[in-house]
């Protein structure tokens, strides 16, 4: 499998670790109400869709970039690959991650 | 010995002749040959014995398809079993034995299974050797491993060197019949990276094996003005030998090629084979097709082979099994190899066509409308006997049978990544699905396309499509005349006469009878039948046998044959050598190892070493007199104890933490808190899961208000580091801090005892105090020694002594070790290894790997105080669930033997007095045992249901694999100097 790297271009995904989901970016603030649910949630509720999945992979072999890989889990076609910080910031903005 | 069955012209060099041996016996062969060719030549028939029943068999095919004439090439530690000898190329001096017979292929005293073979049909060992369950390991399994089996093992090393290559390419074409000919022309000049790759050492596929004229002259000449304009093009690569054995993701193709298999032995420094892995733009399947068998009665003897596979003896080899031969055919296809065969001066005695209206075709007897309905023969073929369209039955003498079915398209490639191959009518053949892997298109016969003609044009014509899409352009090369002869085939599968002993999977041993008894046991699913009978699962993937299996169970369940449907083809398309697999990796090259700076000054020492991971760590140093391990590690830990001790302690995950939010970040990271550490000052740290179980420990030293230096234990630096960058990157990607591991940029050593002190006072430059006042217990900082020397010094604890960790760049550890030694020689210091290390943490009650096993949480290793609530760290809410917060949760205990004289065993249970060792009464268990040289007995760490609450009473430690059942008291886990007055000494 080859993975286009934002920065470095397309990499074997061998020099890659996979971790899951890339709804774990989404970590819940830990000193809210409520935060155990949410963890319970944020940790053991994951999808697992059949089709267009987007997931973390770590460039370890690498320049060890977190990516969010977005993968069709039934052919393996990779429809893009974005640095996970970039994400995350983006995530940030939106007015739903502040409300 | 003579040639007698070798025929005029074929592709082999008559100028050379080669010698070689087959079970001992010497023949001579020609340049060109295959060990099949030369064999039939020399005639020899009979090559091996089948599976199951221990069938006489000789080849069935001309190639890599073959599923008997597998044989053990070479000798000793080259030995090779299950080779094919229909792609073996013989060279001089080979040596080839047949195997799965004893004691001799001639009489095999096994062959007795073929006798009792009614009761060796499908399920036989499913049903056979249900009970007693005892016998299966004992008696059962090695008697079936015996009897049924394939070659064996020389049981030595191979000698060989196996390597592993990268490819690259915008179109790869594989196979090199004339459609993959033809698209390498097309592509090669149009200026695309292209690489034909062709498992034949003779590149050309079927015409090499036909007679048909190409541009009214022998093909032969167009293939060698083909391949020399290939190989004068820069852009194209030929490989032969080479195998295309799988389609992967993301035009990724994995490729063996067979670099020194055609040699006695590899020249020096050559691999033996390469495993390729070619990352190509398009794909372009040129793969051909397989020609396929009929059933009928005994139709496994040794001469009778499928009609292509006769001729291509006759045309390429000029070799025949027999000088009579008889034809068997269902499609006019077949008919060519009368046709061909009796140009070469072979009797054909007659071509049966079960076809009414066959129509004539050779220059011999037809009988239209009969069929072969069993054989005759000892160890191989010597009659056919035939039922005619009047009913009549005939016997008639032939050495040799040539069978044709039909002609299945080498479709493999094309579903290995799902999808399922479609039924086409016209040549009843599976052909392509329309999903095959992106980039890779299908030419010639593997497309359907059964006509030489039809095989030029479309690999052309596909080529150029490739190109095209990749925006090249291109036109597709012009095709010299040849034959296209129209496909006239009905289908028929096996004769219904008989008992049905009629082969279907010959190397599998699976017959007509096999599929209709696991249809009438219920296996009708087509995985169910080829899992019941075997059928398809041998080393050959069924390449001539799925077809006449699935047209049976079609038949049995009146269902079409695209609705019984094609099993599932995976990759490799060929066996492949488990050395090929590994390449490099093997041996003491199958993972780096790793050195630490002092390991060569450790070696000098005689340490004995201890593999921590891909680390080699000194696990003791013995010296002069100790004749036991123990002798050497109770002298280091009361010398530490005493003195001062030195351990190289490299190996521990260092990652480097700057920025302005450093203190931060890590506040986030351990579930203790970071953010009020002084520059200048140490903490130990505890890092949880988000699950809130304990991940790893260590420490974080403040070297600057945005500079931290943080330890992991050496299992867990990969992954700590991970998860560093995780939380940096996805986590809180706003903080302003970077990342760096610096485990191998820095030597660090401890120095532990109560000489510490005063053996670095003798390194530290002028003006760097590290009396316990400037520098006390937990203190960090950067300083100079030896003079000028940059270094970091830690005044941190594993072993509860009086103790430092200094660090120095890489380059200067092995020096600083030695330095060490020569300073401290009058203060007794003593080199210690990570034997002594765990006695000393054990006494002292740290947890180490054995405790933090990803099971435990801070509460159960008595650092449940540690998990801060006053801010958000990882695992931090997760680890005040309910369920790891129960009164009886284990803690972290000490343990010492009530009789001093008793050794406690790691992975004992715990179990209160007076109740009975069964799971339900478990209390606990035992994590880490040690002598302590200090408490003069074997002590323990272990988890223990409310532990913490039981310290003074004594309880049952059982191993009932040790057979060990003692008696110990709980004490605390810290069994020296609880108060920690060493440690700030």
């Amino acid at each position: 499998m080859l993975i286009p790297h934002p920065l470095l271009g397309p990499r074997d995904s061998a020099e890659f670790t996979y971790l899951g989901d890339a709804s774990l970016i989404a970590r819940p603030d830990g000193m809210s109400d409520g935060a155990d649910e949410a963890f319970y949630d944020y940790l053991y509720l994951r999808d697992n869709p059949a089709g267009i999945h987007r997931e973390l992979w770590f460039h370890e072999q690498g320049d060890r970039s977190w990516l969010v890989v977005t993968r069709n889990t039934l052919t393996h076609e990779i429809l893009g690959a974005e640095l996970a910080r970039d994400v995350a910031m983006a995530q940030r903005n939106t007015p739903e991650a502040k409300a | 010995m003579s040639q007698k069955n070798r025929l005029s012209g074929g592709l082999i060099d008559r100028s050379q002749s080669l010698s070689f041996t087959f079970d001992g016996r010497k023949y001579t062969g020609h340049p060109g040959d295959t060990l099949a060719s030369a064999l039939l030549a020399n005639g020899v028939r009979l090559m091996g014995r089948s599976f199951k029943y221990h069938r006489p068999r000789g080849p069935l095919c001309a190639g890599s398809e073959e599923p008997n004439a597998l044989v053990e090439l070479r000798d000793d530690a080259r030995q090779e079993p299950n080779t094919r000898a229909t792609t073996a190329e013989l060279f001089d001096g080979l040596s080839a034995n047949s195997q799965n017979r004893w004691p001799s292929l001639a009489f095999d005293a096994l062959g007795i299974n073929d006798k009792f073979s009614s009761f060796l049909s499908a399920g036989f060992y499913y049903k056979t050797f249900m009970w007693p369950a005892a016998f299966w390991e004992k008696l059962y399994e090695p008697m079936i491993r015996r009897a049924a089996g394939l070659g064996s093992l020389s049981m030595e090393a191979d000698p060989d060197a196996y390597d592993r290559g990268s490819l690259y390419a915008d179109l790869l074409i594989i196979g090199a019949g004339p459609a993959g000919l033809a698209a390498a022309l097309t592509a090669g000049r149009a200026g695309a990276r292209v690489i034909l790759a062709d498992e034949d050492f003779h590149m050309g596929g079927r015409l090499n094996a036909e007679t048909f004229p190409l541009d009214d002259a022998p093909a032969q000449d167009w293939i060698a003005a083909t391949l020399a304009e290939l190989k004068s093009l820069p852009n194209v690569r030929l490989m032969t030998r080479t195998t295309v054995l799988g389609a992967f993701d993301h035009g990724v193709y994995g490729a063996l090629e067979r670099v020194a298999d055609h040699l006695p032995q590899p020249k020096a420094h050559q691999p033996r084979q390469i495993l390729w892995r070619i990352q190509t733009k398009r794909a372009l399947l040129c793969a051909g097709a397989t020609e396929r068998s009929i059933g009928f009665e005994n139709n496994d003897r040794p001469g009778i082979m499928l009609a292509g596979a006769l001729r291509a003896y006759a045309n390429r080899w000029a070799a025949t099994p027999a000088q009579r031969v008889a034809i068997f055919t269902n499609n006019d296809d077949g008919h060519r190899g009368a046709v061909d065969l009796i140009a070469k001066g072979v009797q054909v005695t007659a071509v049966i066509d079960p076809r009414p209206d066959a129509p004539r075709i050779a220059d011999c007897e037809l009988l239209a409308g009969a069929q072969v309905i069993n054989t005759q023969g000892r160890l191989g073929l010597s009659f056919a006997e035939l039922r005619l369209s009047d009913g009549s039955m005939r016997i008639m003498e032939c050495g040799a049978i040539g069978v044709s079915g039909g002609w299945n398209p080498n479709v493999h490639l094309t579903c290995h990544q799902g999808a399922k191959p479609v039924w086409n009518d016209e040549i009843a053949a599976f052909v392509p699905a329309a999903n095959t892997p992106p980039g890779l298109s299908i030419a010639g016969a593997a497309a359907g396309v059964l006509s030489t003609h039809g095989a030029l044009r479309t690999g052309a014509e596909a080529a150029a499509q490739a190109l095209e899409d990749l925006g090249m352009c291109a036109s597709p090369a012009p095709t010299p005349t040849a034959e296209d002869a129209p496909i006239r085939l009905s289908p028929f599968w096996y004769v219904a006469e008989g008992k049905g002993r009629a082969w279907l999977d010959q190397q599998n041993d699976v017959t007509v009878k096999d599929v209709k008894l696991a249809h009438q046991e219920g296996f009708r699913s087509v995985e169910h039948l080829k899992r019941y009978t075997t059928l398809g699962m041998a080393t050959d993937q069924g390449k001539t046998a799925n077809m006449g299996g699935l047209a049976v169970m079609a038949e049995m369940t009146g269902k079409s044959i695209p609705e019984t449907g094609p099993t599932m083809f995976r990759p490799p398309y060929t066996p492949v050598a488990m050395a090929a697999w590994a390449g490099r990796s093997r041996d003491a090259d199958f993972r780096p190892t790793r050195r630490s700076p002092s390991h060569d000054w450790a070696a000098e020492q005689g340490a004995v070493f201890v593999e921590v991971g891909q680390w080699l760590r000194a696990q003791w140093f013995p010296q002069p007199g100790e004749d036991h391990w123990r002798a050497s590690v109770d002298r280091e830990v009361l010398a530490v104890r005493a003195g001062v001790g030195v351990c190289d302690v490299t190996t521990l995950g260092k990652i480097d933490v700057q920025g302005a939010d450093a203190a931060t970040f890590l506040n986030r990271i351990y579930c203790n808190g970071f953010a009020k550490l002084a520059v200048g000052k140490t903490r130990y740290g505890l890092m949880l899961r988000e699950d809130g179980m304990a991940m790893d420990d260590g420490t974080a030293a403040r070297l600057a208000e945005d500079h931290f230096v943080v330890t992991t234990t050496t299992a867990n630096a990969v992954a700590v580091f991970r998860h560093m960058e995780f939380a940096r990157q996805c986590l809180w990607p706003e903080l302003d801090v970077q990342l760096i591991s610096t485990t191998e940029a820095w030597a660090q050593y401890a120095v532990a005892g109560p000489n510490s002190r005063a053996l670095l006072e003798r390194i530290v430059d002028e003006g760097v105090d590290i009396s316990n006042e400037a520098f006390p217990f937990m203190a960090c900082g950067e300083i100079t020694i030896c003079g000028g020397l940059r270094a970091r010094l830690f005044r941190i604890s594993f072993s509860g002594e009086l103790a430092y960790e200094i660090a120095v760049p890489t380059r200067y550890g092995d020096a600083l070790m030695r330095r060490l030694m020569e300073l401290g020689q009058d203060l007794g210091v003593t080199p210690y290894g990570t034997e002594a290390l765990g006695v000393l943490r054990i006494e002292k009650g740290h947890a180490a790997g054995n405790e933090l096993n990803g099971q435990t949480t801070a509460a159960n290793l008595g650092l449940g105080r540690m998990v801060s609530s006053k801010k958000d760290s990882i695992g931090a809410v997760l680890s005040r669930r309910e369920g790891l917060s129960l009164p009886d949760d284990k803690r972290l205990i000490g343990l010492k033997p009530v009789d001093a004289a008793n050794p406690l065993l790691a992975g004992s249970h715990l179990f209160d007095q007076g109740t009975e060792a069964v799971a339900a009464n478990d209390q606990g268990w035992v994590t880490s045992v040690a002598y302590s040289p200090h408490m003069g007995s074997s002590i323990a760490l272990a988890f223990l249901k409310r532990g913490d609450a039981r310290l003074g009473e004594v309880i049952r430690v059982v191993n009932p694999l040790g057979g060990s059942d003692i008696e110990a008291e709980i004490v605390s886990p810290h069994f020296i100097d609880p108060e920690g007055d060493r440690l700030r000494a």
